[in-house]
């Protein structure tokens, strides 16, 4: 075998070894989000009411700012939504007072199936909303549940977190956040 | 063929022709922003061909047109309102490319490191090319006076058996 075709075969073959190889170190399901550091986007969402005394009403976005805001997107159907219930309804019950809202957006899933959901995993401290037709889950983009935004009191996507919410990355992220509110 | 029968045959020709360029004619113009609401048809046609480029966030692997899952029948629906509203086909992919980021169209746009995906492939068959001609010509070159026919090179190392 002569140099002069190993040094073309080399020549031609590391450079496609180099692209293989960088392409082995990104993960394909690491969907990076546009959301981070953008402006949240808008919503005026109805509450979901857990019983029948309780009345519907309308949580809009901007009348917020100043408050971090957690948006967790969840459904009945989600395994791994069971998860972080635990942590979100306790984590939402030690800010209570605070300039901190947490909200669980229902999504893809029927008010009846995600009422009964929240009875059986021993209620919820906050309220959950109505997002008719997912028109705000694909506005913040959302590929599945759960995925939880964290808005600061700037108005601002500060943070998505893919996957179960836990109670540390849940309050590092508040603690962070609670200087700049109002 | 007759000069009638040719006459005949252009002149059908020439009405299909005619036919076909009226029909188009009288499809909505794709709307452009402010411009008036593309028909029913127009619409139905532009949604496929919009949703299909857009990936499934859920079956990542297929279009929201052809994917079964609630969310590609939301998203298509967005589709469909946006540009029944007037958007370009560009405009709503837009929205959902500033919603997901580049992940959501099927095909990667052909710039900065994506353009590597378009060129790629024709490189190599260029040089796949280039390099059957070059050793076919170096087969096939005639031998110099006087040489065996086993100097051909053969460009597999081995000999050939001759007798």
């Amino acid at each position: 075998m002569s140099w002069r075709r190993a040094l073309i075969a080399a020549a031609v073959t590391l450079p496609l070894l180099g692209l293989l190889a960088f392409g082995m170190t990104r993960n394909p399901n690491a969907i990076p989000s546009t959301m981070p550091g953008r402006e949240a986007p808008a919503f005026e969402l109805v509450t979901m009411p857990l019983d029948e005394r309780e009345v519907p009403e309308t949580v809009d976005l901007s009348a917020l700012r100043g408050n971090v805001v957690v948006l967790n997107f969840w459904a009945s159907w989600c395994v791994a939504c069971r998860d972080e219930h635990e942590p979100l309804s306790r984590v939402a019950r030690a800010y209570e007072g605070r300039p901190v809202r947490f909200f669980g957006v229902v999504y893809n899933d029927s008010p009846e199936n995600a009422r009964e959901w929240i009875e059986a995993m021993g209620g919820q401290s906050y309220s959950a909303l109505i997002d008719p037709d997912s028109r705000t889950a694909i506005d913040y983009g959302l590929y599945g549940v759960p995925e939880t935004f964290i808005i600061g009191p700037d108005g601002r996507v500060r943070h998505k977190i893919i996957g179960p919410a836990t109670e540390p990355e849940l309050r590092a992220r508040i603690d962070a956040l609670l200087p700049e509110a109002t | 063929m007759r000069p009638a029968a040719l006459q005949r045959a252009l002149l059908t020709w020439v009405l299909l022709f005619a036919g076909a360029a009226g029909a188009g004619a009288q499809n909505a113009t794709p709307g452009r922003s402010g411009a008036p609401a593309p028909s029913e048809v127009e619409l139905e046609r532009l949604t496929s061909e919009v949703a299909s480029g857009l990936r499934c966030p859920v079956c990542q692997g297929v279009s929201i047109e052809d994917s079964p899952t609630e969310l590609a029948r939301q998203m298509r629906a967005v589709v469909r309102e946006q540009l029944a509203a007037g958007r370009t086909p560009d405009q709503v992919r837009g929205y959902f490319i500033d919603k997901y980021g580049e992940w959501i169209l099927l095909r990667p746009r052909a710039s900065g490191f994506n353009l590597l995906v378009y060129v790629l492939p024709w490189l190599a068959i260029l040089t796949g090319i280039l390099v059957i001609v070059a050793s076919v010509r170096r087969w096939t070159r005639p031998l110099p006076a006087g040489a065996p026919e086993s100097a051909r090179p053969t460009g597999s190392g081995h000999r050939t058996l001759t007798s």
